[in-house]
């Protein structure tokens, strides 16, 4: 029998029991769904985390106060434990594989601007920070060395805070108050949205670290110091001299640990991309798990029907159907069901995933190898639950499936 | 597609048929039951026979042992020179859709097939192009009477008119036999006589006809009858003066018709 006939009648065959089939089909199209939209979820988060690590940069050191972090702990953190100004000019100085330095100072409170008043967070940062972040000015100017080392009160607004204190008018050359302090508005960054974490990196204000440390610290040491490397091979270069330079510094004995820790972003970035690969094969598992379900609704529905046509079957071996053309015949009929449910999944997996997308914000992807994948799963599904349906129907015996009452 | 199992080695001189000490028993758990306890028979190109006897005498078991539906427990069964009892399954479904045309008595039709996609079915499993299975398909129809109903479906025919779509189907591939069980059992007798015409006309073109039936009125259109017993011939006679259908019909009046509308 020709493919294509056996195609026609096996179309034919479903949609003798249209309703049937199409309850059939609907557990492979949800199964299908499920794994499609899984997986594009899953690979929007990986592609989301990627994108802000990549907005780091990839070529950015962290130095941190205090040991190695043990499970989530740092250790050895303490009074002894240092960062100075000092060692940040030092590396500086010493260090050929670092391009760009920043040293950082946190502080936080109530910023007043007007009858307006919003909480967050204050960096304080050098003035090459927006080099190492790569974080382009909106409008206005970034504050320059010399506001650093004068430790001016002037300040960057983040998109966010921008917005809230200033909703009407421009920031820029405005002033507003930081736990009281008065700080002239210099500048106001571009949007970044929110990290991997659902934290809005708009939500900041980013000022001299001289004048955080000085004016609203408690803290007189850094808290971090941000480095780029002059490029993403001279990484460990970096990193080694650093590390040299701030134990002679800090006049730590060879067989004493660091006081400090060196973090960069590509072991950042793979440890992030590594949990979120584990999300995405997650859901796509227990989304699996359904495409299973509805692989068995095919064989279910492949047995009875081989009951139901069993005379059928001994007609058309009565006039020369041979075993193969009885198992063809059943197998195309369980492929078109696990195929048109795979494909109508597939359009159904899609399209939630754009709903999800634009309804949760929640960035999705939808890969050529998700959709591939799905639609191997399917055929391998009307095979594997097909089969033995099919060969229960090839392996009657001519006469017996004529008397079958 | 089809593997000819050496279906063309003929020899002319040897029957079509040629059946020796056939039998078959039927195990039904601890009882046996002896539907055929040593049947032989010679059945020639060309002939014309009627198969009769009492019911349950093994009549539709001999049947479907000739048509490549079932395997007998003994016994050799000869087929235009081949030993069928050596043929795999594949091989005897090539003699089944070739050489062997079946008729039932309930006419065995797909439901919710066309009368012409029906026909067309046997040429599915053989090497026809979609050309050629339709106008062959439309050809055995009009043989058979029906060139205007290809496209009904069995439900919307009559009973003759579906045995005459499975008779149809029988003859579609070209079979040198057509193999026929009881298949005037649920016709009226001038329906019954009108698909004797269509026999008779199909073994005046050369095809073995071997048909099964209760009816002595059926069975005299056929040129030899054959009687079964308790799973052996009992009796196997030439028909010497077989009656012509086509005349038979002629002096057949239209009383049921008539009867109907006066009612
Ligand atoms: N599949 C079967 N299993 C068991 N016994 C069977 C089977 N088919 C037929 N028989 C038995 O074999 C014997 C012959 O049956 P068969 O159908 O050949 O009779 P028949 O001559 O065709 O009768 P009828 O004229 O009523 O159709 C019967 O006794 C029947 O009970
Ligand atoms: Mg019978």
């Amino acid at each position: 029998m020709k493919m294509l006939n056996i195609l026609l009648s096996a179309f034919r065959a479903l949609q003798r029991n249209k309703m049937r089939s199409f309850l059939t089909m609907l557990g492979i199209i949800i199964g299908v769904g499920a794994v499609i939209a899984m997986l594009a979820i899953g690979q929007g988060a990986e592609y989301s985390v990627k994108e802000q690590i990549a907005a780091l940069g990839t070529n950015v050191l962290m130095v941190y106060p205090g040991a190695q972090q043990q499970a989530g702990v740092r250790t050895a953190a303490g009074s002894s434990v240092t960062l100075t100004e000092d060692d940040a000019l030092a590396i500086a100085r010493e260090c050929p594989a670092v391009q760009y330095i920043s040293p950082g100072a946190f502080a936080g409170g109530q910023i007043i601007a007007g009858n307006l008043n919003w909480s967050t967070a204050i960096q304080g940062v050098g003035a090459d920070y927006l080099e190492i972040r790569q974080w382009p000015i909106e409008y206005g100017d970034f504050f320059t060395d010399q506001d650093v080392k004068a430790a001016a009160k002037v300040c960057i607004l983040g998109g966010t805070v921008a917005d809230n204190l200033f909703p009407e008018s421009s920031p820029v050359d405005q002033t507003i108050r930081i736990r009281s302090v008065p700080f002239k508005v210099v500048g106001v960054l571009t949007k970044k949205g929110q990290n991997a974490n659902g934290q809005d990196q708009d939500d900041v204000i980013l000022a001299p670290y001289k004048t955080v440390i000085r004016r609203l610290s408690h803290w007189s040491n850094l808290r971090f110091i941000l480095i780029s490397a002059t490029s993403l091979k001279d990484i460990t270069t970096a990193q080694t001299q650093i590390s040299e330079l701030l134990r002679m510094r800090h006049k730590i004995q060879p067989y004493e640990p660091d006081d400090f820790t060196i973090r960069n972003q590509t072991d950042l970035a793979a440890t992030a991309t590594a949990t979120t690969q584990i999300l995405t094969i997650l859901l796509a598992s227990i989304a699996s798990v359904s495409l299973l379900v509805g692989g068995i609704g095919i064989m279910n529905i492949m047995l009875v029907s081989v009951t139901e046509r069993t005379r059928e079957i001994g007609i058309r071996m009565s006039i020369g159907a041979r075993a193969r053309d009885i198992l063809t015949q059943f197998l195309i009929e369980a492929l078109v069901l696990s195929l048109v449910g795979g494909i109508t999944g597939i359009i159904l997996g899609v399209v939630g995933s754009s709903v999800i997308s634009s309804l949760a914000k929640w960035p999705t992807i939808i890969t050529a190898f998700s959709i591939i994948l799905s639609f191997g799963f399917s055929i391998a599904i009307g095979i594997f639950f097909g089969f033995y349906p099919a060969r229960k129907a090839a392996m009657l015996n001519p006469i017996d499936a004529l008397r079958y009452e | 597609m089809i593997h000819d199992p050496g279906l063309s080695a003929t020899n002319p001189d040897s029957p079509l048929i040629q059946i020796d000490h056939l039998t078959k028993v039927y195990e039904l758990g601890e009882v046996e039951v002896h539907a055929l306890r040593g049947v032989s028979v010679r059945v020639s190109k060309g002939e014309f026979v009627a198969i009769m006897g009492a019911s349950g005498s093994g009549k539709s078991t001999f049947m479907n042992i000739l048509g490549c539906l079932d395997k007998p427990t003994k016994g050799t069964y000869i087929l235009e020179g081949i030993d069928v009892g050596k043929l795999s399954r594949d091989e005897l479904a090539a003699i089944r859709n070739k050489k062997i045309g079946f008729v039932f008595q309930g006419f065995n039709l797909l439901s919710r097939t066309s009368a012409i996609e029906n026909v067309e079915l046997p040429m599915f499993y053989s090497t026809v192009s979609n050309k050629l299975r339709k106008s062959k398909a439309i050809e055995a129809l009009e043989k058979v009477g029906l060139g205007d109903r290809l496209h009904h479906y069995p439900n919307q025919l009559s009973g003759g008119q579906q045995q005459r779509v499975a008779i149809a189907r029988s003859l579609v591939n070209d079979p040198s036999i057509i193999l026929a069980d009881e298949p005037t059992g649920n016709l009226d007798s001038r329906t019954s006589v009108e698909v004797m015409g269509i026999f008779q006309e199909l073994n005046n073109h050369g095809i073995t006809i071997i048909l099964v039936t209760h009816e002595p009125d059926v069975a005299q259109f056929a040129k030899r009858h054959v009687v079964f017993r308790d799973g052996k011939i009992r009796s196997d006679k030439v028909n010497t003066n077989p009656k012509i259908a086509s005349e038979v019909i002629k002096d057949l009046p239209m009383i049921d018709d008539e009867e109907d509308e006066a009612a």
